[in-house]
């Protein structure tokens, strides 16, 4: 997508002044409930629709899932899970996509100043224009989200209906969602609504129902409610605590700075030593003592 | 080969010159292209490349360009650069050398320890380099390695292009500072003077391998 002048920004990749943020807009988030999810894939059409994308058409793979994984055409995805435990088979559908990271390993990740940014109102961004391609982004999501296009080396992913949103609309998924099991609103909102659900699981059974808002990536402007939040990978693998990569941290931490300065150092060390010693000249003794050894090898000992 | 006529020491061929040069500038081309995707604060230095995309595409097969000079450079000069026991009595000296005590200097052959510690420094860190460099190159092998793999790849290729970057700062320093020595890259040969004074036994192997 392109940056939206409309909506404020919290964070910036590659860029170490501050963002344009006089205005503060109110957290956002949208809220997934696992429970009410019937697997039709109205959202996953819907974002096709919004976004005016379309992905080949596949082969049927065995399972529901179609298509197989995200793309940089499909931006959400419904995966399916048959759980069987006890005798019992569990339906679990999981819509998959941007989490909307509060700390976004992507943004992280990304050598190229303002290719993804984060909005006041918690959206993350790619900024279709400034990607280079490089594919730091995939590297840097704890949810292997980003995908990187073949036909023009970029990266695309969910934007939460940034353009949508900015206009006061909902994401095009929650509001094809016929079951409503998809809800956006303040994330203050949506985190009181989800207790609303989470008590009426419990009520039903569900002992072990509960929001999905990883604290490892300060909460996410995505979440689920899920009614095995004690297990999250029962979803198709949804990390039960995700975070950033240490080995991305390391990399895209005080790695950074510590390795310019040190090269910095190195070089300032080497100039300083310049012109403290001073240049190390031959003398003119040493052609004298270099013509003796050439002209006559035979006494090459002399001058030692 | 001694020169008489000019009282100089050839040291490099003219192949060795143009291998070594093409090498020095496409690692120069890497490293400005590299630290520009290294940290936001260099980014501009992508401009040169003609901006991010282009730096993002050209600096793998600038890559692919110094895995062949130096293949090159490690052909032609690896035998003199194996260590040797008074290396190791060079490095002793080390604080000797950088404070130009020169007398306490051990005799020095075609090379001191500190140009075979920059030689397979930079031949270990360009096949790590090279390694990891095909692991982080999406747009070709992406399909072939794990997310995880990649995460370690782009580790390891930033810290060996740090420590790479910083070995050069080092080679370049020590040409700049020991005078008479860039004439041996430029002009092939150098001083009489030069030889004795930092390569002795170099020199005296040279004229002993002169016919009398």
């Amino acid at each position: 997508m392109s940056t939206l002048q409309s909506l404020d920004i919290t964070r910036r990749s590659a860029t170490t002044s501050p963002s344009p943020s006089v205005r503060e807009s109110e957290e956002v988030a949208k809220l997934i409930d696992i429970s009410k999810c019937i697997g039709c894939k109205a959202c996953q059409a819907a974002c096709y629709e919004w976004n005016d994308l379309r992905d080949e058409i596949g082969i049927n793979v065995g399972v529901y899932d179609n298509p197989p994984d995200l793309t940089e055409n499909t931006w959400t995805l419904m995966r399916f899970t048959e759980l069987e435990e006890d005798g019992e088979l569990e339906w679990l559908i999981r819509k998959d996509g941007c989490m909307h990271c509060a700390d976004p390993g992507c943004l992280k990740a990304c050598p190229s100043p303002g290719a993804i940014v984060q909005y006041s109102n918690g959206i993350v961004d790619f900024i279709s224009e400034n990607c280079i391609g490089c594919g730091y982004c995939v590297k840097g999501c704890p949810f292997n989200i980003p995908r990187i296009s073949k036909k023009d080396q970029k990266a695309y992913k969910c934007t939460l209906c940034s353009d949508r949103v900015s206009v006061g609309l909902e994401p095009a998924c929650a509001k094809a969602c016929p079951t409503q099991a998809i809800s956006f609103g303040t994330k203050k909102d949506m985190v009181e609504f989800a207790q609303t659900r989470i008590t009426d699981l419990n009520e039903r059974g569900y002992d072990k129902a509960g929001l999905y808002d990883p604290p490892g990536v300060d909460g996410t402007h995505v979440m689920y409610v899920l009614q095995h939040a004690d297990r999250p990978e029962r979803y198709a693998d949804l990390p039960k605590d995700p975070k950033i990569s240490p080995l991305v941290e390391a990399w895209k931490g005080v790695a950074k700075p510590v390795a310019l300065v040190g090269l910095g150092l190195t070089a300032l060390f080497g100039f300083l030593h310049y012109v403290s010693t001073g240049p190390n000249e031959v003398e003119e003794t040493d052609e004298e003592q270099a013509k003796k050894a050439i002209d006559r090898p035979d006494e090459k000992r002399e001058g030692r | 080969m001694i020169e008489r006529k000019h009282g100089t020491v050839g040291r490099y061929t003219p192949g060795a010159r143009v291998n070594h040069w093409l090498n020095a500038i496409i690692l120069v081309l890497l490293a400005l292209s590299g630290m520009s995707l290294f940290h936001p604060a260099l980014f501009f230095l992508s401009g040169l490349f003609g901006g991010g995309t282009w730096t993002r595409i050209l600096h793998p097969w600038l890559g692919l360009g110094l895995l062949v000079t130096f293949t090159g450079l490690f052909l032609r000069f690896w035998r003199y650069n194996l260590w040797a026991g008074e290396d190791s009595l060079w490095m002793r000296h080390i604080g000797d050398v950088v404070a130009k005590h020169d007398d306490n200097i051990p005799e020095v052959g075609r090379y001191n320890a500190g140009q075979k510690i920059v030689f397979w420094g930079m031949t270990i860190l360009i096949l790590v380099l090279a390694a990891s460099g095909v692991v982080m190159w999406d747009a070709r092998f992406g399909q072939y390695f794990t997310i995880e793999t990649k995460r370690v790849a782009a580790v390891v290729h930033a810290a060996a292009a740090v420590i790479t970057i910083g070995l050069w700062i080092i080679h370049v320093y020590a040409a700049i500072w020991v005078k008479g020595t860039v004439r041996a890259m430029t002009q092939g040969s150098v001083t009489g003077g030069w030889a004795w004074k930092h390569h002795r036994k170099w020199l005296r192997e040279e004229v002993a391998k002169e016919p009398r």
